[in-house]
């Protein structure tokens, strides 16, 4: 066992770069996403191929059923799967150190669920709350200086990093309190069905909302794998530094280098 | 006197007049907007649909610039002649991808909401796409290039903080990388996607 672990952290400290202090440039920088290498092309190519069949037989006919379903339908669904991440949500909250933001979306947990039906109506956001972020440990590791190590398509699971990966394990050891109430301990009031239920609803909600974008996006692509990887890697590096302003998270003398050429 | 009245005259008419032309970047993009939002809510067909799209683009989008930018480190080791292969075929490729992109909405309804100038050559015009019954609101920001304030020029779309320059840059890297750098592949597959 002890092996094994010590295997574990050598391979991880291998794959991520780790750096114990970190501001935000260098956050910046090293979630670039031109930066981040595709060590297992290969494997990765071939699990998005995988993933791609995947969709076309079952996410793109569930999604197109679901996205003809009534507004209420779609938005209730989408809130409550917004409601159970708080779960995840808030411990990353305060791992980051936002303790303050923390103590919001506790508030909004707690009305959503109550009030708010089981998180079907975003009771929080009609009183005033600020718009609700996503948080999970790979955010936090890397506001924590941890570099995301390489890139990775992961069959089903899709796109993300090693650093992300080895992050998302944190979930399945107590990090994820709905896990723990479905799966990992055996309560009365829910079953493994319903965790997995709402990891598929989940992808599907997903898949569903960006549908138009994604056909369009395989569509027109050059190469669809790397266009992928690009969107999902600025995706991320937005995530981390909490910003979804293009300046704030793109180096601008990539284009003013255009003008001296 | 009549003289230098006359001067004065001649030099606050120009002074206004040569004002007048210069564009705000907001107005601009809300202008080619609602120019873009028109034409896809008229009752012709698809083709004519992306033949007008055409149109617009080569009026109000840096093609040439963003050809550039997306051939990323590779341009400094072009020659002249290779510089123009590119240009010919980026700007092909662009507009086949851009228009027929658009042409799937149907009268899409964008209000700009912001402006934010970067400095002299850039402003970014924030907008909204306003939600329809099948996708929810989408934020876009326009990269616009300002170097001549009478005629900006769209340089880049970043839809939900997605830079779509960026992401074709990093997706010609890809063709690029898998081809031993080769200029010529990535030719043959810009030619191969304007031809389809």
């Amino acid at each position: 066992m002890r092996k094994i672990l010590v295997i574990i952290i050598t391979t991880f400290t291998l794959i991520v770069n780790v750096h114990a202090g970190s501001d935000g440039d260098l956050v910046l920088k090293k979630n670039e996403p031109s930066e981040i290498k595709d060590c297992s092309e290969t494997f990765n190519k071939a699990s998005f191929a995988l993933n791609q069949g995947l969709d076309k037989i079952i996410f793109k006919p569930v999604a197109s059923v679901y996205r003809v379903l009534p507004a209420p339908v779609k938005s209730g669904v989408s809130n409550s799967l917004n409601n159970l991440s708080n779960v995840v949500t808030i411990p990353n909250n305060i791992l980051q150190g936002e303790f303050a933001l923390a103590g919001v979306n506790t508030g909004r947990f707690l009305i959503n669920t109550t009030v708010g039906v089981l998180g079907l109506i975003d009771v929080a956001t009609y009183l005033g709350f600020s718009e609700y972020v996503k948080e999970d440990y790979g955010q936090s590791l890397a506001s924590h200086g941890v570099g995301p190590g390489c890139y990775l398509v992961l069959p089903v699971l899709g796109p993300t990093t090693a650093r992300d990966t080895v992050a998302s394990l944190t979930n399945f050891i107590g990090g994820d309190a709905w896990y723990n109430v479905t799966v990992r301990n055996d309560t009365n009031y829910f079953k493994d069905i319903d965790y997995y239920a709402s990891r598929v609803t989940a992808g599907v909600d997903f898949r569903a909302k960006n549908f138009d974008s994604i056909e369009n996006l395989e569509k027109n692509s050059l190469d669809f794998y790397a266009s992928v990887k690009s969107l999902y890697l600025q995706d991320r590096q937005q995530r981390i530094m909490n910003s979804k302003k293009i300046i704030e998270t793109q180096d601008d003398s990539d284009w003013e280098e255009i003008e001296t050429q | 006197m009549i003289k230098r009245k006359l001067l004065v005259f001649t030099i606050v008419f120009f002074s206004i007049s040569s004002a007048s032309f210069s564009i705000e970047p907001d107005i601009f993009v809300q202008s080619t907007v609602n120019r873009a939002s028109k034409l896809l809510g008229e009752d012709i067909s698809k083709i004519e649909k992306i033949e007008k799209l055409k149109l617009i683009a080569k009026e109000t989008v840096d093609i040439n610039g963003i050809g550039f930018y997306t051939l990323g480190a590779k341009r400094k080791s072009l020659s002249d002649e290779e510089k123009n292969i590119y240009s010919n075929l980026f700007e092909g490729y662009f507009l086949k991808s851009f228009s027929s992109r658009l042409a799937e909405y149907t009268n899409p309804e964008i209000d700009v909401t912001n402006k934010e100038k970067l400095n002299d050559n850039y402003t970014i015009v924030s907008s909204v796409l306003k939600a329809t019954k099948e996708r929810p609101e989408i934020n876009i920001d326009w990269r616009i290039y300002t170097k001549d304030p009478d005629n900006p020029l769209i340089r880049d779309l970043i839809i939900e903080g997605l830079s779509l320059a960026r992401t074709q840059k990093e997706e010609f890297a890809s063709v690029l990388s898998s081809n031993e750098n080769n200029i010529e592949a990535l030719f043959k597959v810009l030619r191969e996607f304007s031809n389809n």
